[in-house]
């Protein structure tokens, strides 16, 4: 019996703690949130969910499919078909697997199909440095496709996260059908740490159509039929109407299409955005470190360690990066003096803080190591003076 | 439903089967798609299918434009050269889907070639139908992998250079289990091949010969349709038949019927 929207399903492993690479801990967040169907390709540092899902969805009951397709192009297309016939669909990659399934994940945005992306970062650009950490990915998973969208990423600083940030992925990409990337890094993937899975478990199942209702229009964000159940869908990468029939030379089709797409996630960051501010109580902060993924570890020591130098310093982590949580950060730097974005790129995240705040500097890192705390420590002494 | 004068042609058994909203197709006049658009209707009417359990999936180019819209079924109009692979993803989901894949030459066996010899190693049921016109019609007339030699396109206005794609041959080298070739003018046996492509468990391949008189005619000294018909009539030649032809005799004819079956 399928029910739609919101429901609390019993946990699929038995609750309790359990010691997980961070890969594997996004493999059992996928199984809990009712991943049914994986299609991947071998790359590295992100081979082990697909290890993992293979070996598990063999020991479910129900329908559980993986299948490991030719390449990473036929690995997310698998998944939007999947999703299609009513699949809650995921695959894993890194940078180069990334760059290959860009134009499906536009065909995924342009169809309203819900799939979850984990991009394992690595060092790139191109093959680069297959087993080193990186951060370089945050532009990419928002820009990647061409033409006008949104997109949802999501970013876990720990193993426990690795499970419960892909949990929510699904939701959120069941709820907004849309694409939602759970955007890691090696350092994460690979970390072993304890994770403690809950009794129950929230999920959101998509919304299927009521007699009469269009699977491309009307509602901002419209109930998605399945395949095989007689409601003879057009689905199509090119603009079309609410019932899914082109409309390749209409002004007005393109502009509603277009419009609705990128609304249907900007009306709604109350329940997309999640941040988590540390240490920012007080009404002034000396500085404000806004960081994110792994390097937002390293931060949180940093800004303790500095606050017991006597520095009023403060961290903003963001958990979700798109749609990026500019009034999260406008609010805190507007209290802040100095602001610093520590990243493992040249600036990604840096450039999107000073959107909202002109005087954020960056501290970045490139090197294939991730960043440590006393480097943020010095940066953050740095940025001060 | 009373065929109206845009779906003439069409008989009673498969108006059901169709949108008659968006008739008539889009192609041109002369282009052999809306013959095998005829043809594949007619298969699944005569097998008494229903299209509620059909899915097909369809690329980019004129060939994917034969079922999207114009068929009234579920339908995946996908990315250009992905569709075999959309499809796949689909049926392992629901293996109760009856799931066909329609393209052109370009769109299956250039930039979705990869694709298309990894389904027919895997072996998964599905059925693909390649509407083969050698050219890139959409775009304006390109040369494709399965272009003959010599012949002028848009991008090989000397003549093409390359030897060609056998695309049956390298289908079924490939592991497909059912591989068959007609033309739209062999109407009659290819709707018999495309029944026995459907009921087929396993990957399943018909390449049709699909006449472009527009982009392939008007570059070639071929510009009358009727013209292009007879000559793919005269170039085509039986299986059986050309067992007892000599090479010379078989030179730059195109082999019909079915390879594997």
């Amino acid at each position: 019996m399928y029910k739609m929207g919101w429901t609390t399903v019993e946990s699929v492993l038995k609750p309790g703690r359990y010691f997980l690479q961070g890969n594997e801990a996004c493999a059992e967040g996928a199984i809990a949130a009712g991943c049914n169907y994986y299609g991947g390709y071998p790359i590295t540092p992100s081979s082990e969910i697909m290890e993992r899902i293979c070996e598990r969805f063999a020991g479910l009951g129900g329908r559980c499919v993986f299948k490991q397709m030719e390449d990473e192009i036929a690995s997310i297309a698998s998944c939007i078909g999947a999703s299609w016939a009513g699949a809650k669909a995921m695959t894993a990659t890194s940078g180069p697997g990334l760059s290959l399934m860009i134009e499906n994940i536009g065909y995924a945005i342009m169809t309203e199909t819900p799939v979850v992306i984990v991009d394992v970062q690595r060092a790139g650009p191109s093959t680069g440095q297959a087993t080193r950490p990186a951060q370089g990915d945050v532009m990419q998973v928002r820009w990647g496709p061409h033409g006008d969208h949104q997109i949802i990423a999501l970013s876990p600083w720990s193993v426990q996260e690795m499970y419960d940030q892909t949990i929510r992925a699904f939701n959120l990409a069941e709820r907004f059908r849309v694409p939602v990337f759970l955007l890691g890094e090696e350092a994460v993937a690979h970390l072993r740490e304890n994770v403690d899975v809950p009794t129950e478990t929230r999920i959101y199942n998509r919304l299927r159509p009521q007699d009469g209702e269009p699977p491309f229009g009307l509602a901002k964000v419209p109930p998605m039929p399945a395949f095989g159940q007689g409601h003879k869908v057009l689905v199509t990468g090119s603009t079309h109407d609410e019932w899914g029939y082109r409309r390749t030379s209409s002004a007005q089709a393109q502009e509603k299409l277009v419009t609705r797409l990128s609304t249907k996630v900007t009306d709604h960051l109350d329940e997309i955005i999640e941040v988590e501010e540390h240490f920012c109580d007080g009404d002034e902060l000396d500085i404000l470190v806004v960081a994110f993924g792994f390097t937002a570890r390293s931060a949180w020591r940093a800004v303790k360690a500095v606050r017991q130098e006597g520095t009023r310093a403060g961290l903003l982590r963001l958990k979700t990066i798109w749609p990026f949580p500019e009034e999260a950060v406008r609010q805190l730097t507007l209290r802040s003096r100095a602001v610093l974005v520590p990243e493992m790129n040249r600036g990604q995240v840096l450039r999107e803080v000073q959107r909202v705040a002109s005087q954020a500097q960056g501290y970045n890192k490139t090197d294939g190591e991730v960043i440590v705390p006393e480097e943020i420590r010095q940066a953050v002494q740095e940025a001060r003076s | 439903m009373k065929p109206s004068i845009k779906t003439q042609g069409l008989t009673e058994s498969i108006l059901s089967f169709v949108r008659p909203e968006v008739f008539p197709t889009p192609f041109c006049p002369g282009c052999g798609h809306g013959v095998l658009l005829g043809a594949i209707l007619r298969a699944i009417a005569d097998l008494g299918w229903e299209m509620d359990e059909m899915l097909f999936v369809s690329g980019i180019g004129c060939a994917a434009w034969i079922p999207s819209p114009h068929f009234a079924a579920d339908t995946l109009h996908v990315t250009h050269g992905r569709a075999v692979v959309f499809a796949t993803g689909a049926k392992l989901f629901n293996p109760a889907l009856k799931v066909v894949v329609i393209g052109g030459d370009g769109d299956l066996a250039s930039i979705g070639g990869n694709h298309l010899i990894h389904a027919a190693r895997r072996n998964l049921d599905l059925t693909a139908i390649c509407a083969n016109n050698r050219i890139y019609g959409m775009t304006g007339g390109q040369v494709t992998p399965t272009t003959p030699p010599g012949i002028r396109t848009a991008t090989t206005p000397q003549g093409n250079t390359e030897p060609p794609f056998d695309l049956c041959r390298l289908v079924a080298g490939a592991g497909a289990s059912y591989v068959a070739r007609y033309s739209t003018y062999h109407i009659r046996p290819l709707i018999r091949s495309l029944k026995r492509a459907l009921t087929h468990e396993g990957f399943a391949f018909v390449e049709v010969l699909s006449p472009c008189p527009t982009q392939y005619g008007r570059r070639n000294k071929l510009p009358q349709p009727e013209e292009m018909l007879r000559l793919m009539k005269e170039e085509c030649v039986n299986l059986q038949r050309a067992e007892g032809m000599s090479k010379e005799e078989l030179e730059g004819k195109t082999l019909i019927g079915e390879f594997v079956s």
